[in-house]
């Protein structure tokens, strides 16, 4: 085609489909892409170099691409958008993408593609793009017309945002990138999609069905997950507002942590595998449980069989499909948390029966004693800087410095000890890879999060083995001089790995010792970035805060107990009230069955 | 555990058979067989006639999932709303002279299975039913000359004046 083209009212098309795709990026109100060129996705790099409206951040690995946009899109409850080559370039993003699937993120990430006329050849950098990510995306294009182009972008950001979030792949031929394109505006709101029209108004039979067996309940639990913070700041006060209403304890999932303040007196902790004594105990004996945007993940029911025996249950989600997929469920609610929670609220104060306020006061001293074994308990003496101190310290340094603040973490111990000691007041602070459980997760989304919030505070809490999994970074941090913050909790040691080759593996340590590891000072320093490190107790403080006072990228190797294990646990294939607690602590020991050996 | 007969109505477009598919697949689930083709006047709409089975539970799941599909306008469970119609299309080759040729006749005949295609040495009967009907069918045709049998799998429709849309 040549720029003489007409459309089919006749009118000469001006632009062409990389134009038009950033046309209808920047009407999206797309602000920032991250990605990496590359032969089939230079028309796009070309229309990029002649506009200012969309910044382009040029990272050093397309899997960090994506985990930049999920840090940036969970950090501001956006749209992140991701930009790659083909072949490779996808490949290397699928990780990211599948990372987005599972914690329903928003993205749309742009593939390119050989032109159209070379699909099926094996030309170079060619792989079916769209069936590689088909099972890691929520939906996918492959455009193929010229004239679907606009309209599949505009599509693609609505299919992302909405419903439950999550990311979204249009791959792109070079050929359509480089002909002229129609460029049309997004559909108005009003119009609905074709075939995709998720439910987000609640029916309010079933929101009085549930505010009539919460109102009657006597043990009664508010589980609300990262459902709560994709709905957005206002479902967080909502759900606040809710549980201040009703009296009742909430926990959070480790998606869900800030959805409710840490500081609240009615907050009992995360719950589940790492999660505290009380809120399991809480799960396991409540009467009625209120499930808030969360899915009944395995990592939070332990044994299923054995999962809250006692309870009805109310579960709210936008996902049918997370409706009696785990855990059968006696009031399911379809919608947005935000608004169920509205909708709770009012259906509350109009409910004119009386709450049993006595049995809650006995519920609550319940609670209270198992609290008052304070699982999270450890001991710090001597030399050898315990992680768990590590990260409260830093939670609690981080606190005085009053500084607006954002964790990302790798996967592993460290995240988990991250989800424990660190405190979340508002939501959209937290950002880790919960259902992927994605090692070198957390410098790229800190990557992200610093861009969308320049003048914040950003620390990714990692592990020594995770954070190499996406080192290459810093030289990103380097070039867009974005101050993050890496806190290594160094135990030299794949430390989850090797908690579970201890306790289920007769402590064979199969290559989970993190051998010749590089010396992370050094190492920041040749990405012209600080490095810092704290190898005993005393320097930790001081490590911390000089961490905080700089304002460019620095490592922070910390040197923890090589041995630690975090506790509480409940080991695979166990109850809630079989956890195991921290040495010195008793607790319902479990034994590993066979069948739990075999449980990830 | 139950079986399932599930009408898919889909937008007709590229990879959306894939979807399917790879959802049940991906996911763990069965298929016992799967039909699809376009539906409607302009060719935009397919119909996919999915026999699945599994416990309640599951079957739940298979709908919920199908359901989330971008571009999946309805799901309907025929087995479970009521009356409705299973056929399926199948052609059958039996070979064979003499005698066996006679009885092969007379068995299609009572089974209403239309020859389609004769030579001196072989009938291709074609035949419409139910899974069960097919399968009787066949096994009574294997001692005497079946060769290959080719079938649609089930497709489905409710009775009544109920449409899937609308």
């Amino acid at each position: 085609m040549s720029a003489t083209t007409q459309h089919a009212d006749q009118t000469p098309l001006t632009m062409s489909g990389a134009e038009v795709v950033l046309r209808a990026l920047k009407d999206q109100g797309v602000e920032v892409i991250f990605g990496y060129p590359g032969g089939a996705v230079l028309p796009i790099y070309d229309a990029i170099f002649q506009q200012n409206a969309i910044r382009h951040i040029l990272v050093r690995h397309e899997q960090a691409a994506v985990h930049a946009a999920e840090g940036y899109a969970r950090s501001t409850g956006k749209v992140g958008c991701v930009l790659v080559t083909s072949g490779p370039g996808a490949t290397n993003a699928v990780t990211g993408l599948l990372d987005a699937l599972m914690d329903s993120v928003p993205l749309v990430c742009l593939t390119g593609q050989v032109p159209t006329h070379l699909i099926g050849n094996d030309a170079f950098q060619e792989a079916d793009t769209t069936g590689i990510t088909r099972p890691a995306t929520k939906h996918n294009y492959l455009v193929k017309r010229s004239d679907d182009l606009a309209r599949v972008v505009h599509e693609a950001f609505h299919v992302a945002r909405s419903g439950r979030p999550g990311p979204v792949v249009i791959d792109l031929p070079k050929d359509i990138l480089i002909n002229k394109a129609p460029y049309a505006e997004a559909p108005p709101a009003t119009q609905p999609h074709r075939s995709y029209r998720p439910q987000a108004e609640p029916d309010m039979g079933q929101i009085r069905k549930a505010v009539a067996l919460l109102k009657a309940s006597k043990k009664p639990v508010v589980y609300a997950g990262g459902g709560v913070i994709n709905a957005g700041p206002e479902a967080s006060r909502l759900l606040t507002e809710f549980v201040h209403l009703t009296g009742f304890p909430c926990t959070n999932t480790l998606m869900g942590l800030g959805a409710f303040p840490s500081q609240d007196k009615q907050f009992i902790g995360m719950l589940g595998m790492h999660g505290t004594y009380e809120a399991n105990l809480v799960m396991h004996g409540c009467d009625v449980m209120l499930n808030m945007g969360a899915r009944f993940d395995d990592r939070v029911t332990g044994k299923l069989s054995h999962f809250s025996p006692g309870s009805k249950k109310i579960h709210a989600d936008i996902d049918p499909s997370s409706i009696n997929k785990n855990v059968k469920v006696d009031v399911p609610i379809v919608g947005d948390a935000g608004r169920i929670l509205a909708a709770m609220i009012q259906a509350w104060k109009e409910d004119t029966t009386t709450q049993d306020r006595e049995a809650l006061a006995a519920w609550w001293k319940q609670i209270d004693a198992w609290r008052a074994k304070d699982c999270l308990r450890y001991v710090q003496q001597g030399k050898i800087i315990k992680p768990q101190h590590a990260v409260k310290r830093l939670y609690e340094i981080t606190r005085e410095s009053g500084r607006d603040t954002y964790i990302t973490t790798e996967v592993g111990q460290h995240q988990m000890w991250a989800a424990q000691y660190f405190g979340f007041e508002k939501p959209n602070r937290w950002m880790t890879s919960g259902g992927l459980g994605t090692m070198g997760y957390g410098l790229p989304a800190a990557m992200g999060v610093q861009i969308a919030h320049p003048d914040a505070l950003v620390i990714d809490i990692a592990g020594e083995a995770s954070i190499l999994m996406n080192i290459q970074e810093m030289a990103t941090l380097a070039q867009y001089r974005l101050p993050v913050k890496v806190f290594i909790l160094n135990n030299e040691y794949m430390g989850m790995v090797r908690q579970w080759q201890e306790l289920l593996h007769g402590g064979r340590y199969s290559e989970s010792y993190s051998a010749a590891l590089p010396d992370f000072v050094k190492l920041a320093e040749s990405f012209h970035g600080v490095g810092l490190r704290a190898t005993s107790a005393d320097q930790l403080d001081d490590v911390i805060r000089e961490m905080l006072a700089t304002d460019r990228p620095v490592i922070a190797d910390i040197a923890v107990a090589k041995d630690e294990n975090c506790f509480p646990m409940i080991p695979s294939g166990a109850a809630h009230n079989e956890m195991i607690l921290g040495p010195g602590q008793e607790g319902g020991v479990a034994g590993v069955t066979d069948e739990g050996k075999v449980l990830v | 555990m139950r079986a399932a007969t599930i009408a898919v109505l889909v937008e007709n477009e590229a990879g959306v058979l894939a979807r399917v598919i790879g959802l049940f697949s991906g996911r763990g689930y069965n298929i016992d067989s799967l039909t699809v083709a376009p539906v409607d006047a302009e060719g935009r709409l397919s119909r996919i006639t999915v026999v699945t089975s599994g416990t309640e539970m599951v079957i739940e799941q298979i709908k919920a999932q199908l359901d989330r599909l971008v571009p999946v306008h309805k799901v309907s469970d025929l087995t479970l709303e009521g009356p409705h119609l299973v056929r399926e299309l199948a052609l059958i080759k039996v070979v064979g002279t003499g005698d066996h040729r006679v009885e092969a006749l007379r068995l299609a005949d009572a089974f209403r299975a239309r020859v389609v295609d004769a030579t001196t040495e072989s009938f291709v009967f074609e035949m419409t039913g139910n899974a069960e009907k097919i399968d009787a069918f066949c096994a009574l045709m294997r001692p005497i000359g079946l060769k290959e049998i080719s079938r649609t799998g089930a497709v489905a429709i409710a009775r009544g004046t109920h449409a899937l849309m609308g």
